[in-house]
């Protein structure tokens, strides 16, 4: 599903963020992408939701390599892939409905069809009755909750998410986690970035360890 | 047909979503639609008035007689012997003699002071003979010729003012021509810069939008909405505003028709106009807001 290749990546400020990194994440697999502060772990993550390039080497999205995707394929790119942000990135005078339903509006779908799929996206996150709050009557917990029903909302197979627990306490970070866990179980491929790597040690995934922009162990579960 | 019905349904949802913006800042909004009136009602009001000036001006257009005055103390037989002289003439097809008394009848029917030339004991007018030439060529030459006549006291040229305030009007006219042009750029300007205020402030709206799939054309659509309607709205209160000029004039202008005995009315807008000016300023909105648009949303990426 995802497919790295000696992918280097030098920002225009002349950072190395990655060197030489190669791995592969199978349709269906569920991982941890570890490591400090500026290891490289969101820029990793851009690079799978083409929202920076690699300076050199290949990445392959489900097979389709996304340097080939022109500027304005990239929509239609991201559309099938979840992302989740740290900072929820909610649209704060929208209600939980229009924020969950925003890619779906996106991508068409008929009006009947975005009400079944938006509550779907709220029962699987165990916020069902929600939908006409504001993101800001939320905890930050319920907030990160809405922002992960929304990138399942569309049925991606693969979901990217960047450090989702960042601003939970561990209690919380282990409901979200459950939630990956449960659509893992589902068929999709999750890649999860996260340093909370208490929570996670409990559970037995694979993790891709980055160090100074390398891979420091990318080991099978 | 669902892909139709989707379109429609997210287009009407812009609209409502565009219109709900811009009653959400009624004063800056409120501002932005009158600049853009203004704007509008300003080459449009002067354009009506023109139209009314040439209507006015109309009947007089390609008149290219000339009258012969004659000296007050020519007689009648005098005059018909210069008609025959001047009647000769290759250059002229023909002469009307307008005598005196014939000329007071005129005055007295078209001027409007009937009552006050009763008042007067003599004809003041003297004989006149009404010249039309063959062409409009070497009018000039032919008018000083005549004027060197025995008995002819001057030649008076009716082309000559028809024609300049033809010349006045279509300087005029293109001046207006000038200030529309620049005016709607001034439209496209303003509504450019309210969209590029709206898409600063909507920046972290589009980011969003952007990340989770959103294409340019979906981005940009409500904003094109929100250009669309200024513009309508702006379009809208400047017809309003031509309307209520024109209205205020109509009592004074009716005033001073009646004064010289005439039945004209100031024209207003026409609806063909009226549409014109409602569809052109909705379209240099929607301009406005293509522009500032494509400028503005490229530079806004997520990183």
């Amino acid at each position: 599903m995802i497919r790295f290749e000696n992918v280097y990546k030098r920002y225009p400020n002349g950072r190395d963020a990655l060197a030489s990194v190669s791995f592969r994440l199978e349709r269906g697999e569920m991982a941890f992408l570890t490591g400090p502060s500026g290891a490289g772990k969101s820029t990793l993550l851009k690079l799978i939701a083409l929202i920076e390039r690699p300076s050199r080497g290949t990445v392959l999205i489900g097979n389709r390599n996304t340097s080939k995707v022109s500027r304005r394929r990239i929509p239609e790119f991201r559309r099938r892939l979840g992302i989740v942000f740290q900072d929820h990135k909610l649209l704060s005078d929208r209600t939980v409905f229009d924020n969950i339903a925003l890619p779906l509006v996106i991508g068409a779908l008929r009006r009947r069809e975005i009400g079944r799929r938006v509550r779907a996206a709220l029962d699987q996150v165990g916020l069902l009755g929600f939908e006409k709050h504001f993101p800001e009557a939320l905890s930050s917990g319920e907030q990160q909750r809405v922002g992960i029903a929304r990138a399942i909302a569309s049925r991606p197979e693969l979901v990217i998410a960047d450090e989702p627990t960042g601003n939970l306490d561990p209690g919380l970070s282990r409901e979200i986690f459950g939630l990956f866990e449960r659509f893992n179980e589902v068929g999709v491929t999750v890649l999860v970035a996260t340093h909370d790597l208490g929570v996670i040690a409990e559970r037995d995934y694979r993790h891709i360890r980055l160090a100074g922009g390398k891979l420091a162990a990318a080991d099978s579960s | 047909m669902g892909r139709v019905r989707h379109l429609l349904s997210l287009h009407a949802q812009n609209l409502l979503g565009a219109m709900g913006r811009i009653a959400r800042q009624p004063v800056n909004s409120l501002m932005t639609i009158v600049v853009i009136a203004i704007a509008l009602a300003l080459p449009a009001g002067f354009r009506i008035l023109l139209n009314n000036v040439q209507i006015l001006s109309g009947s007089w257009e390609g008149v290219i007689d000339f009258t012969v005055y004659l000296a007050v103390d020519v007689e009648i037989e005098r005059a018909q012997e210069l008609m025959s002289e001047i009647e000769a003439r290759p250059q002229v097809a023909d002469v009307i003699l307008v005598s005196r008394e014939a000329a007071l009848e005129e005055f007295r029917s078209y001027s409007g002071f009937g009552e006050a030339l009763d008042a007067l004991e003599e004809n003041p007018l003297p004989h006149a003979l009404v010249v039309r030439p063959v062409n409009d060529l070497e009018i000039d030459m032919l008018a000083t010729e005549l004027e060197s006549l025995a008995g002819v006291d001057f030649v008076q040229l009716d082309t000559a003012w028809v024609e300049r305030l033809g010349a006045i009007l279509s300087l005029v006219r293109r001046v207006i021509d000038m200030a529309t042009a620049l005016l709607s750029f001034a439209v496209v300007l303003v509504i450019g810069n309210t969209i590029r205020l709206e898409i600063n402030t909507r920046r972290e709206e589009i980011l969003v939008i952007k990340l989770v799939g959103g294409s340019d054309a979906f981005i940009r659509r409500p904003f094109l909405y929100t250009g669309f309607l200024f513009g309508l709205a702006g379009g809208i209160v400047a017809v309003i505003t031509v309307a209520v000029g024109l209205r205020l004039m109509a009592s004074p202008a009716r005033t001073l028709a009646e004064l010289y005995g005439s039945t004209f009315a100031i024209a207003g807008l026409t609806l063909p106009q009226t549409l014109l000016l409602l569809g052109g300023s909705a379209i240099l909105g929607w301009a406005g807001a293509g522009i500032a648009a494509g400028r503005h949303l490229r530079a806004i990426e997520p990183s």
